[in-house]
């Protein structure tokens, strides 16, 4: 195992996908990658239950206190649509650190980061705007379910943003650990996975009428 | 012989992915918002579709999450085993969600 985690940190692979086969692991695979996965197939738990919890009690609110009165379906649509062309910048960056271009890896990692702090900054004034409506984070089972759902989302975003701003300041530094395509995949995953988290939450809190 | 195919279909998978250029990469994102359009005028087609708005919308909404999932991630270009850790994730969560909206009654008319 120590033996797998040294090979690991100095990356005896050229960087593609079709290298995790070349790793010296019990599976022939990055231990990383595959650790990554299993934490992302283990998010789905935390989201799942977090998204049920809001199907079930999106219907308790007061008579004028429901998603109706407050959703504007425009504006969370500009935020979706920036999030997920932030998937697509994402998927640039790990193309092109495949290809070892550094400096096309730290300029679509670096507009990634732009895109998630704009719908970070996108849900902070969502947020703001519901609450100075009346919708606080107690007032009913709703906005209680619909504010942690979406906050946990949001910090997800947030915590992917400083990892994407950190893997530009190692590139740049030349101080990234093990190989640095596959640290850039493991960030895009996170990343993908913040989207499709999200892609769920779009239609069924903010599309499909309660 | 099982080798063999392994590696032949490692081959093919590689040969597939090689084609993923930055190019398709971009014709998927474009898919994907305008998709995103669609659901967003589905939205306000509530009456009008009737009976056909709530499996349009969720139809809609995974291909959006499967494309992203298969394509952006990679998984249907890499190893099975990832595709294992990610659905066994994926898969519980569906099902004991499923099962425990199904004791509150939330799918009761």
């Amino acid at each position: 195992m120590a033996d797998t985690a040294v090979h690991d940190a100095v990356g005896e692979h050229d960087g593609s996908d079709h290298d995790d086969h070349g790793h010296h692991t019990t599976t022939g695979l990055s231990n990383n990658k595959l650790a990554m996965w299993l934490f992302l197939g283990s998010e789905c738990l935390l989201f799942g239950g977090l998204i049920s919890t809001y199907m079930l009690y999106r219907g308790r609110h007061s008579a004028n206190g429901g998603p109706d009165q407050f959703w504007d379906i425009p504006f969370t649509s500009a935020s979706s649509f920036v999030l997920l062309m932030s998937s697509l910048t994402m998927v640039l960056a790990v193309t092109a650190a495949k290809r070892k271009d550094d400096r096309n890896t730290n300029l679509w990692l670096t507009v990634t980061a732009v895109l998630g702090s704009l719908f970070v900054a996108g849900q902070v004034y969502e947020f703001t705007t519901f609450y100075r409506e009346g919708l606080g984070y107690t007032t009913s089972l709703f906005s209680s379910s619909f504010y942690t759902l979406t906050g946990f989302h949001g910090v997800h975003v947030s915590v992917g943003v400083i990892m994407l701003l950190a893997t530009v300041g190692m590139i740049l530094k030349n101080r990234v650990p093990g190989d640095k395509a596959e640290v850039v995949e493991l960030v895009g995953l996170y990343w993908h996975f913040v989207d499709i988290v999200w892609i769920l939450i779009f239609t069924l809190v903010y599309l499909i009428p309660a | 012989m099982s080798t063999d195919i392994a590696h032949a279909t490692e081959h093919d998978e590689t040969h597939d992915e090689d084609h993923w250029s930055d190019l398709n990469y971009i014709k998927l994102a474009l898919a994907l918002a305008v998709i995103t359009g669609i659901e967003v005028a589905i939205s306000y087609m509530v009456d009008d579709l009737g009976a056909f708005f709530l499996p349009l919308l969720l139809g809609l909404m995974l291909i959006k999450f499967f494309s992203v999932v298969l394509f952006f991630m990679h998984l249907k270009f890499d190893n099975r085993l990832f595709s294992l850790m990610f659905y066994l994730g994926l898969g519980l969560a569906v099902a004991v969600y499923t099962a425990a909206l199904f004791t509150f009654k939330f799918f009761s008319p």
